[in-house]
């Protein structure tokens, strides 16, 4: 039977399609089966411990004989970590890709670029070795006021280094899709290189940049090898820059030897506080951008 | 008069934020440099036969490590890789008419791409080593990590068939092929570079990973793992455990490792770039 | 139908008030139109009035576009192309199409040729080597890449790229071949090579062409048909429309008054 007989290909083409779609679910069925598995796990134990004391308790002791499973300490040393690394890094990475878009000469943008691309595939682990041993000796011996050299602090300086080729690369993108029509336009009527740059094209940028914010945001939200390496470990309510505490991300990656059955929930537990933030992340930046008439 | 005084605060206002930007580059480089000079200057030295090659007794060894590597790559990509391609394909070629259809599969793995790694390694060490029994494992570890390149692949892969002009696919399709036949003789091949820069990215993502494999391979340093059932470890939680554990020289070296493997896999991802630009059009697909 | 030499009976088409919309936009309106085998067609008029729709529809090519819908026969040999059981690879086998820009697939020259005969069947080398070098001649341009047979097709000049292209459809064995304003991108020397090489084509093959340029249409069509917004005015051998247009319409597109 010749293999281009028709009513093979027929069938050929119907079959096809079916894989196609199949493998198409399979993303949606992947999601779907996380969804439940945490949730499953998750959901019944914030039940039982109670939501508000689950959330908002600063006392998290799952080995103790009265076992406590408060992940607020958690929560806010996340968002401290996430916040200043953020700032830090998204700050300097925007301000250094208007340096490379406009302030550095041409010829070496491409080369400038291509190393910094590279520098975005240095792996997450590789920053958390350089921050335990260059980070934080430093911050303990010359900024540290209680000697200590692990914490948020040391913690958001490593991540914003992880997030500048991130940063540095969409913003970039983005100031050079805005039409040149606007920095020209903005010469002709007097202002000088500096003011068309940062009053007319960055803000035409925006959307682009925007995109590039949630996206280090994300990152600093779900770093975990890096962040373990140098922020203590200690699940203690974050009062200082300079003192041992926990994520969210290693509450879980620390937590992977206490395994009782009633840790491991909480463990998801966590698992979900973190898959939430990380979804209304995600949404809310889709629907700003969905909001601004689909600029990406 | 005033006029004139603020205009030139203006004017120098700016001026000086051109200044925090070039300080702002300065910064990024020297940050970003200094991490690999670092890692360089620390580790080389201490890259030794026994460290790389030998066996896990009194001294360490990352041969296990790197064996577990190559072994999650091959299950994480041959896992991955058919089915994302087969995902994009069908989003690109084939759903042009079901628009709630698209946007589910696309809010589907939009999602997935946003899960942060250690999330995917508490999914992992819940479905793999504990509902399906096989406890710490390179096979639970390399089919987590697939699903967490899948966003990455299929992504990436529609990008690469978009760009392949509709005229090819209408030159094909008035010539009498159908549309199996026009995406594997036409769309694909024309398509091939971009998809196999993906899967080469996608690897390189799946070595440096790290958060998942602390969850779901054990962490096994020394031991050869036999089989894709053995627990073990890769490069990159080597690092973390030879750092946490007091070995940092080899923690350094291996560093160096990881960061020739990575550095390698982006240079293969530039040469197959240019290797394509010669071979186009030379022996052809039928 | 499970052969794939099977033929149209004769390669005459005959459209009966085929009506087309592009969702709520009516492209074509009851158009009707005879084109007799073994001659050349041409479709005169000015730009988006649907000559190019038509000529898709004669190949189901329009098929291949979301909110399209059909009313109306189109009958090639007096078979119905849009019954259910028409096979569209088949219709296309043996309806080919050329496109107003070169589309050479970024294969090989031969590769490029060798497609169609591949898609149906032909496995042979030297089938498929017969095949290519006699449709390459047909194209007049056997000559030119005989010796860079394996060489990218993309290498080629447009003309060449162009004559690549009918070369290509003309592998597959079509009884119609249509030709979508193919001469519309090249310079007059390809143009002329080209219209050189479909005058002797005609006699082989039916030939349906769309342009733009009323001294092709006068120098190659035994008849000609003038679309005005998606309707067909007049159509007749082409020395009766140009020379004794019954049409006003007609007159002024052929004298240049519009258009």
């Amino acid at each position: 039977m010749p293999i281009s007989s028709l009513r093979y290909r027929a069938w050929r083409e119907k079959a096809m399609k079916g894989l196609f779609f199949l493998s198409a679910a399979f993303s949606l069925l992947a999601l779907g089966a996380i969804i439940l598995y945490l949730f499953a796990n998750g959901l019944p134990f914030i039940a039982k411990i109670g939501f508000f004391s689950f959330f908002f308790s600063t006392t998290w002791a799952p080995l103790a004989t009265l076992p406590q499973y408060g992940i607020f300490s958690m929560v806010l040393a996340t968002l401290y970590v996430t916040a200043l690394s953020v700032a830090i890094g998204a700050g300097i990475g925007l301000l250094a890709a208007i340096c490379l878009f406009r302030f550095v000469p041409s010829r070496f943008v491409t080369p400038l670029r291509w190393l910094i691309d590279l520098l975005a595939g240095i792996p997450s682990v590789i920053y958390g070795l350089f921050g335990l041993v260059v980070i934080v000796p430093f911050i303990r011996d010359y900024v540290s006021a209680n000697g200590m050299g692990y914490g948020i602090l040391s913690a958001s300086l490593v991540l914003s280094i992880m997030i500048l080729p991130t940063m540095v690369s969409v913003s970039y993108d983005a100031l050079k899709a805005v039409s040149p029509l606007y920095y020209e336009g903005a010469l002709a009527l007097g202002a000088s290189r500096e003011e068309a740059t940062f009053k007319i094209v960055l803000p035409a940028a925006k959307s682009g940049i925007f995109a590039g914010l949630v996206l280090s945001t994300g990152r600093a939200l779900g770093e975990t090898m890096a962040v373990i390496m140098v922020i203590g470990g200690s699940p203690q309510l974050p009062v200082s820059l300079t003192e041992s505490v926990r994520t969210l991300t290693a509450n879980i990656a620390m937590g992977a030897n206490e395994l009782t059955s009633d840790a491991l929930s909480a463990l998801v537990a966590t698992g979900v506080v973190l898959f939430v933030f990380a979804l209304i992340l995600n949404l809310s930046f889709s629907f700003l951008r969905g909001k601004e008439g689909g600029h990406v | 008069m005033s006029d004139l005084k603020a205009f030139r605060r203006s004017r120098n206002f700016f001026a000086s934020l051109k200044i925090t930007s070039m300080v702002a580059l300065g910064l990024s480089l020297v940050a970003l440099v200094s991490i690999v000079l670092f890692v360089l200057i620390r580790g080389t030295g201490n890259i030794t036969f026994q460290l790389l090659f030998g066996r896990y007794g009194t001294s360490p060894s990352i041969w296990p490590a790197f064996l577990g590597t190559l072994l999650l790559i091959a299950v994480a990509v041959g896992a991955a890789a058919p089915i994302g391609i087969a995902s994009a394909i069908f989003l690109s070629e084939y759903a042009e008419r079901d628009f709630w259809l698209i946007r589910c599969l696309r809010i589907a793995t939009e999602t997935l791409a946003g899960i942060p790694s250690i999330v995917y390694g508490l999914f992992g060490y819940l479905v793999f080593v504990v509902a399906c029994g096989w406890g710490y494992s390179l096979l639970g570890g390399g089919l987590t990590l697939a699903i967490m390149i899948l966003p990455l692949i299929v992504r990436s892969t529609e990008e690469s068939l978009l760009a392949v002009p509709m005229a090819l696919r209408e030159g094909s399709y008035a010539l009498g092929a159908g549309k199996v036949r026009t995406i594997f003789a036409v769309v694909l091949p024309s398509a091939s570079e971009g998809i196999l820069t993906s899967l080469i990215l996608a690897m390189g993502r799946v070595v440096s990973e790290s958060a998942v494999l602390i969850m779901t391979v054990g962490m096994v340093v020394n031991i050869v793992p036999v089989s894709p059932l053995s627990a073990g470890t890769s490069l990159a939680l080597d690092i973390y455990y030879f750092a946490s554990f007091g070995y940092p020289e080899e923690a350094s070296a291996t560093a160096v490792v990881l960061l020739v493997f990575v550095l390698s896999l982006n240079l293969l991802a530039f040469l197959l770039a240019r290797l394509f630009e010669r071979k186009k059009g030379l022996h052809g697909q039928s | 139908m499970d052969n794939l030499d099977w033929a149209f009976p004769s390669s005459a088409v005959e459209v009966k008030d085929l009506t087309l919309h592009y969702g709520p936009y009516e492209a074509l309106k009851r158009v009707s139109l005879k084109a007799k085998a073994k001659e050349l067609t041409a479709l005169i008029g000015p730009s988006g009035c649907g000559k190019s729709t038509f000529l898709r529809s004669l190949n189901r090519m329009n098929d291949l576009i979301v909110g399209c819908k059909i009313e109306g026969q189109v009958l090639i040999g007096g078979v119905d192309i849009y019954a259910k059981k028409m096979d569209v690879s088949l219709l296309r086998k043996r309806v080919g199409m050329v496109f107003q820009k070169p589309n050479p697939f970024p294969m090989s020259i031969y590769d490029n040729i060798a497609f169609a005969p591949r898609t149906f069947g032909i496995r042979k080398k030297e089938e498929l080597d017969a095949i290519v070098i006699a449709s390459l001649r047909k194209a007049s341009i056997f000559e030119e890449v005989k010796d860079r047979l394996r060489e990218s097709a993309l290498a080629l000049s447009g003309g060449q790229q162009q004559r690549l292209c009918i070369a290509r459809a003309l592998a597959a064995s079509p009884q119609i071949l249509l030709l979508d304003e193919p001469t519309s991108a090249l310079d007059p020397i390809s143009t002329a090579k080209i219209e050189d090489l479909l005058a002797v084509l005609k006699s082989t093959v039916t030939i349906i062409i769309v342009t733009h340029n009323l001294q092709q249409a006068g120098r190659i069509a035994d008849t000609t048909a003038f679309f005005l917004l998606g309707e067909i005015v007049e159509s007749g051998t082409t020395e009766d429309l140009f020379r004794r247009p019954k049409d006003k319409r007609t007159e002024n597109y052929i004298t240049g008054r519009f258009g």
